[in-house]
């Protein structure tokens, strides 16, 4: 989702960017747990009509060697978007990988709510809290198993010079 | 709250058949010059025609930026929510550019494209009163059998502009002259004469 009409990132943007980040990478299955347990947090929640229906495209990636160089493409990369407003306008917008409507609404849905201040406290504890403890355990459990197979090589005195 | 979400709505209803419609429509007005193409399916925002609301939602994207004049702010988030199009701050940044033919005078600002690629260039959809009972003119070039006559409602002088442009050829840009959901178009290639 491009945010180009915003000139400069503010503090709530770089909130937001994390979170919209957050949800996109959850396992749907995973978000779609959370947001029940939003709804049992929350009660209801608030209806939504849809300002872009999810749709699946795709979006050229495009990447600079090392960070510096000059860009070129990586690839194309299969993504469903969608954008829905809550019942008092508020907007939330979802890109995510793959063609799963179901996470692309749980994603805008859980946007729109967390930018709301009746709540984002019950949302942030509900979904985001324990989806960014299950990011992190799973990036601790492959740093664990690659450390595992770490080799240490070390070169044992020979004895050539003999 | 409404107003908040305006620039989200409108556009075409169902984009699939209706963006590839407008795709042909714009294809036949820049080969057929002079012709009038009729867009009906695209809801524009305010301040913006159906015709050129319908040709950037089909031509314009995240490539092609999108210059429009000052105070436009509302029409640029529609196009770059509805058509991911970037507005473009430099003239010479701008694949297309859509306003009034005051605001996008003078025509020497636009890119006109360069010997090895004439395709860098602007192409302008100018927003018109109408596109009949206008001065005539009198069109000739490719695309047209012989000559043809057209009576957008240009202003004063816009003659000898377009003309000057046609003595760029093959550089120069091209024009879609739109009034609601009337297009025309007036690419580089058309000679322009007071009919």
């Amino acid at each position: 989702m491009t945010n180009a009409n915003c000139d400069r990132e503010t503090g709530a943007d770089a909130l937001r960017r994390e979170w919209l980040g957050l949800l996109a990478r959850a396992a749907p299955g995973a978000l779609g747990e959370r947001m029940d347990a939003a709804r049992a947090a929350l009660g209801d929640l608030p209806p939504h009509r849809w300002l872009r229906t999810p749709e699946t495209g795709s979006v050229m990636l495009r990447g600079r060697t090392g960070g510096t160089g000059a860009p070129f493409n990586l690839g194309e990369m299969t993504v469903t978007r969608c954008t829905l407003a809550l019942d008092d306008g508020t907007v939330g917008h979802a890109m995510v990988p793959g063609r799963d409507k179901a996470h692309a609404e749980h994603v805008a849905l859980a946007d729109a709510l967390l930018q709301r201040d009746g709540s984002r406290d019950a949302m942030q504890a509900a979904v985001l809290d324990p989806l960014a403890a299950e990011e992190e355990a799973a990036a601790h459990a492959v740093a664990a198993k690659a450390a595992a197979t770490k080799v240490d090589f070390f070169t044992m005195v020979r004895g050539e010079d003999e | 709250m409404s107003e908040a979400v305006s620039l989200y709505e409108g556009g075409f209803a169902d984009p699939a058949p209706a963006a590839a419609a407008a795709f042909r429509g714009a294809l036949e007005a820049l080969a057929r010059p002079g012709r009038i193409e009729r867009f009906r399916d695209c809801r524009p925002p305010v301040g913006m025609s159906p015709g050129a609301g319908a040709l950037l939602l089909c031509l314009a994207d995240a490539d092609t930026p999108v210059w429009l004049p000052e105070g436009a702010e509302d029409v640029a988030a529609w196009v770059l929510f509805h058509a991911g199009a970037p507005r473009a701050v430099r003239r010479e940044d701008a694949a297309f550019a859509a306003g009034p033919w005051e605001a996008l005078m003078p025509m020497d600002a636009w890119p006109v494209g360069t010997a090895d690629y004439p395709d860098r260039s602007t192409t302008l959809i100018v927003e018109l009163g109408a596109l009949e009972g206008g001065p005539p003119l009198l069109l000739s070039g490719p695309g047209i059998n012989g000559s043809v006559t057209a009576s957008p409602d240009l202003p004063e002088g816009a003659v000898a502009t377009l003309a000057g442009n046609r003595a760029r050829f093959p550089l120069g840009v091209d024009l879609y002259l739109t009034a609601g959901e009337a297009v025309m178009g007036l690419p580089r290639s058309t000679r322009v004469e007071t009919g």
